[in-house]
């Protein structure tokens, strides 16, 4: 069978058609014909992007997500394929728990789901998981990381970054120095002072990116840096760089557009844990120079940190209530809000920084490829030129924790194929 | 006014003094033999206290029923909410029994501005978290004005905790407000990083202050600080930072000393200081009642 997408602007340049047969882009070209015809005017093709960073909450937390309901979710955000994070209930620390991730995201279908798995077991930041069986299982586990909690044992950090090296693995660090960071509830700055919540400072992200860097240096592996949120991080990790040092970082799409300052003064009032995340919301200037850094290069990637939580556990006191924002169908707009209406990404830098990097992070063939003959037809269509108000819910997720509700963002996610078989069309669930 | 007072921020400087004002007012009326007033007859007050705050809530229940209002105590202790009840559950509640105001005490900052989102009643907050406590503020107020007319270009040094202190945040804000000169004095581990951008000036040097003080004010430090290193021992913060007699001679003969309470005597007060003639410690206590009933009557709009 064979699709063909009519008139679309790859990654926003001139309209062309893509011939996609049997899963498979065929050709790329002008008046191309096929069995079924998406109308694609004035659309923006994107490769279908990659999440490095999703939380879906099963095993264990059905009540805030499933596999199925996440992957819906991804779908609709434009995504072919999402990282699993580890902190599961059971942890995803054993080739069992990965196994069962990765095959209810096989018959889930809406996108490849690829498990992370813990560093320690049980995310106790003690001993070792069994990396080794997780990379050898079915899921081929490459990423692997203690979310949520930093491995913060210094002699437990640089053994994990030696041992995942046997099999291409990468430690996708949580930078949180636990020490500095007890209790802490929001950026430690003058809104956390006059608002009298226990700040949670720079220099505690800051201080385990330094550490983590200076210790993949010298052992010789790769880091990946999750959800980097200061500005000081991005000088540590640029400086990494600079090394040559194998060091990469994502950002979420709210530590590009959000402040610190919403806590405080905002149209759902203050003291709104919406607004309740970790790394938490920072500063104007944090903002500035995390678009800068992804703009630059220095951030690789922007990762959702998806983080879906029922109502319950957000209507509550502040520091009563859960950390986490849900933002897999709100990510490409965000990004196109802070990025690209900036004038600070291209297309092609979004194609770059939402699929290419994070496929290549995590090591994950058939997905972030170009649109071109011979790549696997993972693709999303993208409509740049509306924009609309935030409605959670019209949300797949099974969660509503979003920072933007009421909010106006551009662009809407128009079709998404995987493997050439649509999971999107015109914006609804295929 | 504003509905609730949850802030000192919430007030103006007109709001401030109106309540200060009616407090006045009422304090002639406290000091008749009826002490009631009919004003708030058949409008409700809950106290909802989930932390333990005798002297807090005692002075709110006693504001409430001099204006002649229903008064309901709910304390979390034994009560729904340590059977695992949310705090939205709990608003709910008293919203459907017909709260007219609520004076809530919370131990995390920021629970009643999520309260004032959940009923329709004013609430009033009567300390949360390391938040505020704009009713002590208010009481602090009313002390140094009987005591020393108006606080405009008056100087007060707030001596103490303020990381962790609700009582100086809402000092700071309200006195700004009225025109005095703030100074905070704490050792350095015990103010907020981002003290500098507060409406005040700071010092590490209480005997540098004193001088120019009008106004001492000392907060209550917890001795489990010293246990999380804000300071070395009880000793070292009681010789640099406690009000005793040698330090109260430096003070100008008007001046005077306060504290929110409870004290720790022989840590940051002497306990002859807080004994002394300078010490408003116990007119601060009265103070409150009247304070708080000057807050009712004009959240709950009453007619004198």
């Amino acid at each position: 069978m064979s699709i063909v997408i009519k008139g679309a602007r790859i990654l926003g340049g001139e309209p062309a058609d893509i011939l996609i047969e049997d899963g498979v882009v065929a050709r790329i070209g002008q008046d191309l014909t096929g069995d079924e015809t998406v109308e694609a005017a004035g659309l923006i093709a994107l490769p279908g992007l990659v999440d490095l960073h999703t939380h879906l909450r099963e095993p264990g937390r059905e009540d805030a997500e499933t596999v199925e309901t996440g992957t819906r979710a991804a779908a609709l955000g434009g995504y072919t394929a999402v990282h699993a994070m580890a902190n599961t209930s059971p942890v995803a620390d054993t080739a069992g728990v990965v196994e069962q991730v990765w095959r209810l995201g096989q018959e889930a279908g809406h996108c490849d789901v690829q498990p992370v798995g813990a560093v320690t077991e049980g995310l106790a930041g003690e001993r070792l998981a069994e990396l080794g069986a997780m990379a050898d299982s079915a899921a081929r586990v490459r990423v692997f990381s203690d979310d949520g909690k930093c491995v913060s044992d210094a002699v437990l950090m640089r053994r994990a970054l030696e041992y995942v090296k046997a099999f291409d693995g990468v430690v996708a660090q949580h930078a949180q120095e636990p020490r500095l960071t007890a209790g802490a509830q929001m950026n430690e700055g003058a809104v956390s002072g006059r608002l009298g919540l226990t700040g949670w400072p720079a220099v505690a992200e800051e201080a385990i990116i330094a550490r983590d860097c200076l210790l993949a240096a010298h052992v010789g592996s790769r880091l990946h840096v999750c959800h980097v949120s200061t500005a000081g991080s991005v000088e540590i990790i640029r400086w990494a760089k600079s090394k040559g040092w194998d060091v990469t970082a994502e950002v979420t799409p709210h530590h590009l557009l959000l402040t610190d300052d919403l806590v405080e003064d905002s149209p759902v009032g203050a003291y709104n844990p919406i607004y309740k995340v970790n790394p938490p919301l920072r500063t104007r200037a944090d903002v500035e120079a995390l678009r800068a850094a992804l703009a630059d290069g220095t951030i690789d990637v922007v990762a959702t940190d998806h983080a879906p939580h029922p109502v319950e556990d957000k209507e509550t006191e502040w520091a009563a209530a859960a950390m986490g924002m849900i933002g897999l169908e709100t990510a490409l707009r965000v990004v196109q809000e802070a990025m690209v209406d900036t004038g600070l990404l291209d297309w092609a830098g979004v194609a770059e920084r939402m699929s290419y990097a994070p496929a290549r992070i995590g090591r994950l063939a058939g997905h972030g490829r170009p649109i071109e003959a011979g790549s696997p037809a993972n693709i999303t269509l993208y409509d740049a030129s509306v924009r609309e108000e935030v409605d959670p819910g019209s949300y797949a997720s099974k969660s509503r924790n979003t920072p933007y509700e009421g909010r106006t963002l551009p662009g809407r996610v128009v079709a998404t194929f995987l493997r050439g078989r649509p999971t999107v069309l015109d914006g609804k669930l295929a | 006014m504003k509905r609730h007072l949850i802030s000192a921020a919430d007030l103006s400087r007109d709001d401030a003094l109106l309540i200060l004002d009616t407090a006045d007012e009422l304090a002639r009326i406290s000091d008749r033999s009826i002490k009631k007033l009919p004003t708030l007859r058949g409008r409700t007050v809950v106290n909802l206290f989930f932390e333990d705050s005798t002297r807090t809530r005692i002075s709110f229940e006693a504001a409430a029923k001099r204006l002649s209002a229903d008064v309901i105590n709910f304390s979390a202790k034994g009560s729904s909410v340590s059977k695992g009840e949310s705090l939205k559950d709990t608003a709910l509640t008293l919203e459907a029994m017909g709260a007219d105001a609520v004076v809530i005490r919370h131990g995390a900052s920021g629970a009643p501005h999520r309260l004032a989102g959940w009923v329709r009643g004013s609430v009033v907050n009567a300390g949360d978290g390391t938040h505020e406590h704009p009713t002590q503020a208010l009481l602090d107020a009313y002390t140094m004005r009987r005591r020393l007319g108006s606080l405009e270009g008056r100087r007060v040094t707030v001596v103490g905790d303020v990381l962790h202190s609700r009582v100086a945040r809402s000092n700071v804000l309200l006195l700004a407000t009225l025109g005095a000169e703030v100074t905070l004095v704490a050792p350095p581990t015990l103010l907020p990083v981002s003290v500098g951008s507060w409406p005040c000036e700071v010092s590490y040097d209480l005997d540098s202050v004193l001088p120019k003080s009008d106004v001492v004010m000392m907060l209550r430090v917890q001795r489990e600080r010293m246990n999380a290193a804000f300071f070395p021992t009880e000793r070292e913060y009681s010789r640099r930072y406690g009000l005793d007699r040698d330090r109260v001679a430096r003070l100008h003969d008007e001046a005077i000393v306060m504290h929110p309470g409870p004290m720790n005597r022989g840590m940051e007060i002497a306990a002859e200081v807080a004994d002394s003639a300078r010490s408003t410690i116990v007119e601060q206590v009265a103070n409150g009642v009247t304070t708080r009933m000057a807050v009712l009557y004009l959240l709950l709009g009453g007619d004198i």
